[in-house]
């Protein structure tokens, strides 16, 4: 191996990471404040990234009715738990938000998918479509069973992911896709050759770090939803919904989800399964930093990345296998270093 | 109309252990109301099912609202504020950020303005401010939790063992500011442990054994009460009541 190859490798490793990073700092955030292991996250992205790549190709995609069709359930489930103390201002924001406005972005989405819409509209669509199928999910699949133990949240984890990937073949085919680069045009320094859309990678990714940052510690919000992550309890002594904390880590984390689904399909093919792979390898991250850990998963995803990059160089047949491997050593570590903590009942 | 707070014939149960039974309460508005009783009565209980925690049988009303359906965030929205026994303070955050989000209800304009009176009230914490939470010694987060409690700007505020684990001087510090609470309008349930000062400061008590209530009246007569007088106030007390 020479220099160039090496820096190339890194330079790989550190795109691919970058977005690791992101899906990581999520899986996090909604752990943290409603203790969901969110396998679905990897669909958050393919939707995003296949609802941008048919946009952009003049197709209709599938996900702007199924948004339709979730905000409907949702609507009914806000309908039926307030069906003996309804009044009309609850019953109007619940259709306003669960029906209305993805019936809106549906008109919009039919409307725009025939003209071959400009890149940024597409972005936008898409961004909306998928951050309203994040925010039903949550209201549909598991706010019901929020007091629940983690074990029953996984499962409900597992059984959304199965069942959006299994839209997601309905809606947009076996076959892969690739969407237009946000940013086209490169150039070259040194041996390295920087593309455009690997600039947007890194630009996009550290503004939503640090936007993230701001965010958690310096709005109101932010704060209730360290508070919630901190103590349930506590944030609702002090008026803090916990639903209202899981409905925002659910649109933060299918932003970021479909955001980074944008920003991967215009360098590789997707299909409707890979999110799940590409969801995986940021909870590998977010082992790492041990579910908890903001900083230490941004780190941990880079390195992931890194390490996807090389071992894809030496042993290309091996890849998935040596990074999901790094999990071993970590998780033993882990069980060693921390004392054995039975699960917290609330 | 009257009261504040009343609560009749409620029942707490875990499982099939009824931890309450067939309680009756009732505060009325600038008023302080103490439950006193031995470990295990059922005194946190009965503040955690009045606040929502738990699930209760019986009927809470709360400023002239019936509490059934409403859950706790309603509760505190309405004015009912608890300090719980763990304090539950966001360790990790710092002490401004804490009391910050104890005002996450009110307007902006308004959080602002209290936040200066828990300085006021509460000297300790601006010195901290900017430290976190979970660093601050006992009594200080104790002070803490009823800052935020304070910040949501409650009618009621229920405070559970306030002096459980805090030295005597914390304690006394903590007693004046309950009554300085009631001197600005609001009304206080006090549970504690510590009957002598609970009922020094209080207008009305109840005492609470396995689960009921078995005395109630003026704190000053609970006081004087001779079995009162030998279960929790030990031998020092010599019967003389401030009325």
């Amino acid at each position: 191996m020479n220099t160039t190859i090496m820096l190339f490798l890194l330079q790989d490793g550190i795109t691919n990471g970058a977005i690791y990073a992101l899906l990581g700092l999520a899986l996090v955030l909604v752990f943290a404040v409603t203790r969901v292991i969110l396998i679905p996250q990897g669909e958050f992205v393919t939707y995003g990234a296949l609802t941008y790549a048919s946009l952009a190709s003049g197709q209709m995609p599938g996900t702007a009715k199924l948004a339709l069709a979730m905000g409907i359930v949702a609507c009914a489930f806000d309908l039926f738990v307030a069906r003996k103390a309804l009044h009309g201002r609850l019953i109007l924001r619940s259709v306003l938000a669960n029906v209305v406005l993805p019936a809106i972005v549906l008109a919009l989405t039919i409307s725009f998918a025939a003209q071959k819409p400009p890149v940024a509209v597409c972005i936008a669509l898409s961004l909306v479509i998928v951050a309203m199928i994040g925010l039903y999910l949550y209201r549909i699949a598991f706010q019901p069973l929020a007091h629940t133990s983690v074990l029953v949240l996984l499962i409900a984890s597992v059984g959304t992911h199965l069942a959006l990937q299994g839209l997601g073949l309905l809606f947009f085919g076996a076959e892969g896709q690739r969407g237009p680069a946000v940013l086209s045009g490169s150039f070259t320094a040194g041996a390295l050759r920087f593309t455009g859309q690997s600039l947007t990678v890194y630009g996009i990714t550290i503004a939503f770090i640090v936007g993230l940052w701001l965010f958690f510690g310096l709005t109101l919000y932010g704060k209730a939803l360290r508070a919630t992550a901190v103590n349930r309890l506590g944030a609702r002594l002090a008026g803090i919904r916990t639903t209202l904390s899981g409905q925002i880590a659910f649109l933060l984390a299918s932003v970021i989800g479909a955001l980074s689904g944008i920003m991967i399909v215009p360098i590789t093919t997707l299909y409707y399964d890979s999110g799940f792979l590409i969801g995986l390898k940021g909870f590998v991250a977010a082992i790492i930093g041990g579910l908890v850990s903001y900083p230490l998963t941004a780190v941990a995803a880079l390195f992931v990345g890194i390490v996807e990059a090389f071992s894809s160089f030496y042993a290309s047949n091996y890849k998935e296998v040596i990074v999901f491997m790094l999990l071993i050593p970590v998780l033993l570590l882990r069980s060693l270093a921390a004392p054995a903590v039975e699960e917290e009942k609330d | 109309m009257s009261a504040l707070l009343s609560v009749t014939d409620a029942h707490v149960a875990y499982g099939k252990v009824e931890a309450v039974r067939s309680v009756g309460l009732e505060v009325g508005q600038n008023e302080i109301v103490t439950i006193v009783g031995a470990n295990g009565a059922g005194k946190t209980t009965l503040l955690s099912a009045i606040m929502g925690i738990l699930p209760l049988k019986g009927r809470v009303t709360f400023a002239g609202r019936d509490l059934a359906r409403l859950d706790i965030e309603d509760r505190v929205a309405m004015g009912l504020g608890l300090v719980p026994e763990h304090r539950e303070l966001f360790v990790t955050m710092n002490v401004e950020d804490n009391l910050e989000l104890g005002a996450f209800r009110i307007e902006k304009s308004r959080a602002k303005a209290s936040i200066e009176r828990i300085y006021t009230l509460f000297p300790r914490l601006k010195e901290r401010r900017k430290q976190l939470a979970g660093t601050l010694s006992g009594g200080e987060q104790q002070m803490l939790a009823m800052g935020r409690a304070l910040m949501g700007a409650p009618k009621l505020l229920m405070l559970d063992e306030p002096s459980l684990g805090l030295a005597p001087i914390i304690v006394a510090d903590i007693f004046r500011i309950v009554t300085e609470l009631k001197a600005s309008g609001v009304s206080v349930l006090l549970v504690e442990q510590n009957a002598q000062a609970a009922l020094k400061i209080a207008d009305h008590a109840y005492v609470m054994e396995l689960g009921e209530f078995v005395l109630s009246g003026k704190a000053s007569d609970i006081a004087a009460n001779e079995r009162v007088a030998a279960s929790y106030l030990g031998f020092q007390h010599e019967g003389e009541s401030a009325i």
